[in-house]
């Protein structure tokens, strides 16, 4: 998995949960406490031993955690740098979500070597949605669903969102989308710094 | 085929239509809201555009000249906003219409405008072209950070494998290396081997506490005793050498050498206790050899210095001079 995965995962248990979790779980994966390098590789195992690890010390099942982290991911100040990489993506959410389908390849002309699942979006009815994600990891659509739901708050869309489970190999995610224009939504400046 | 001003402005948010007489008779939005107020339209293309490429059209005269070439232009007044761009002449001798573009410099521009998504064409890439300087500058800053990080851990790495972790000396390695450079370089040094006596007797009846404590209140008497840039090792349990850069003059090197065996031979306190130690130390410098040779010259400190522990210990024994003709230098 690549560092910048394991990286994000430890960064959220850190921010969510403390310095003391951390260190504990970091202890029960058997992975360094100093945690992970964004920029290098680490067998897959690792990634869910710590994964494991955290579910076990903080009594949630690896799904919600993933979910948690997709919000956390988006929402937390220390990471405005990727909530704006992500608004790059479109103007208004529907236009989001139709970009979601570039995300891997977006992904890969800043770190060519961070492989992301194919995500396939596909309209189904004015305002429904589904994604699906084809992976052999699961845990991807929980993240996603994550980012999806913050990136909805973000541009001040109303939607109902949900993981529809595994169908046929590839991770769902239903969206139904009652209102584009809900609330405000948070300012995107296209110029870095802009305020 | 005819194209309305909307259907321009749509396709072209950054166009401009200048007539024969070099006045501007139409312009983009995303242009308009570039002048924040200032008027276009009615102007003379030539007060508001300064040309960079080609040089030297500066009036109405010179218009037609612009058309089918690369152009670079700026905006005269402040804030200078630059672009690239090209002309082409509209039917009938209605003049030129340019297209523009914000070329490199976009982000300082997006910037300095306040554009937005809606300010630039469906098929502009320069709200791609933001997402790849903000995501390489993401990148880069990881990147550096972790040179930096490798940096500093190589720096530590290379001090501690050329560092005695008990007293924070030099160890063999980093003795050799100093050794060898200098003999290279042809640098005269002195050479000071040195071996503690009853060392083992503090280890024995007081514990290795002790022995360690004696060690680096050693370390501590041979740093002091030493300039800033003498090369002082521990090179075994109970072995120091001390490489003394331009440090040849024998009488020298004694005295120094006679100094720290009087500081050592001070008891040293540890736990109540009164640790008496002494020295064996032998010495010799690289100008008595032809071609100094750092196995050689430490060699011969060697025998010097057994020679001190066979003659009685706590004493300094120069090589060659104070040793028996037949082991003299060659």
């Amino acid at each position: 998995m690549h560092g910048l995965i394991n990286r994000a995962i430890q960064c959220f248990l850190r921010d969510s949960f403390g310095a003391e979790a951390w260190q504990r779980i970091a202890a029960a994966a058997e992975v360094p406490a100093e945690g992970f390098e964004p920029m290098m590789q680490y067998d897959d195992a690792v990634t869910h031993r710590l994964l494991d690890a955290a579910a076990a010390q903080l009594h949630r099942t690896r799904e919600s955690l993933l979910e948690d982290l997709g919000t956390y991911l988006v929402s937390h100040p220390d990471r405005e740098s990727l909530r704006r990489l992500l608004r790059f993506g479109g103007v208004d959410f529907v236009e989001f979500l139709h970009s979601i389908d570039d995300l891997p390849g977006r992904v890969r002309l800043a770190v060519p070597d961070l492989d992301l699942p194919q995500i396939l979006v596909e309209e189904r009815a004015e305002g429904r949605f589904t994604l699906s994600l084809h992976t052999p990891q699961p845990g991807f659509g929980q993240v996603l669903a994550g980012i999806l739901r913050a990136m909805a708050d973000d541009y001040g869309a109303l939607v109902f969102l949900e993981h529809a489970g595994t169908c046929d190999g590839a991770e769902l995610i239903e969206i139904d989308l009652f209102d584009q224009s809900f609330a405000a939504g948070r300012r995107f400046d296209l110029a870095a710094g802009a305020h | 085929m005819l194209l309305g001003d909307a259907a321009l402005g749509a396709l072209m948010p950054l166009h401009l239509r200048v007539a024969p007489d070099g006045v501007i008779d139409g312009a983009g939005r995303t242009l308009v809201k570039l002048m924040a107020g200032e008027p276009l339209q009615g102007r003379s293309f030539f007060d508001v555009f300064e040309m960079h490429r080609p040089r030297g059209v500066v009036s109405t005269t010179g218009l037609s000249a612009l058309a089918g070439t690369r152009l670079k232009l700026g905006l005269k007044a402040r804030p200078h906003t630059g672009f690239k761009g090209e002309a082409v002449p509209l039917e009938a001798g209605q003049g030129l219409l340019f297209n523009l573009s914000f070329g490199i410099a976009l982000a300082e521009a997006v910037a300095l405008h306040r554009l937005t998504d809606s300010d630039f064409a469906a098929t502009d890439l320069t709200v791609e072209m933001l997402y790849l300087i903000e995501a390489k500058s993401a990148v880069l800053d990881e990147l550096r950070r972790l040179n930096h990080k490798l940096h500093n851990a190589k720096t530590q790495a290379e001090e501690e494998a050329l560092t005695d972790t008990l007293t924070g000396l030099r160890n063999r390695r980093a003795m050799d290396q100093v050794m060898r450079a200098s003999s290279r370089a042809g640098m005269p040094f002195g050479l000071v081997h040195i071996d503690l006596d009853f060392f083992k007797q503090v280890n024995d009846t007081l514990g290795h506490g002790a022995g360690d404590h004696v060690l680096v209140e050693v370390g501590r008497i041979l740093r002091e005793e030493t300039r800033g840039g003498d090369i002082v090792a521990r090179v075994g349990g109970d072995e120091f050498v001390l490489v003394l850069p331009d440090l040849t003059d024998p009488d020298m090197l004694d005295g120094i050498a006679q100094r720290i065996l009087s500081r050592i031979e001070e008891p040293i306190a540890y736990a109540g206790h009164a640790c008496r130690i002494s020295a064996s130390i032998g010495t010799t410098v690289s100008t008595d050899y032809p071609e100094p040779n750092p196995d050689r010259m430490l060699g011969d400190a060697d025998r010097a210095l057994y020679a001190a522990k066979r003659a009685g210990r706590g004493r300094v024994v120069r090589f060659p001079s104070d040793l028996p003709s037949e082991t003299g230098a060659a």
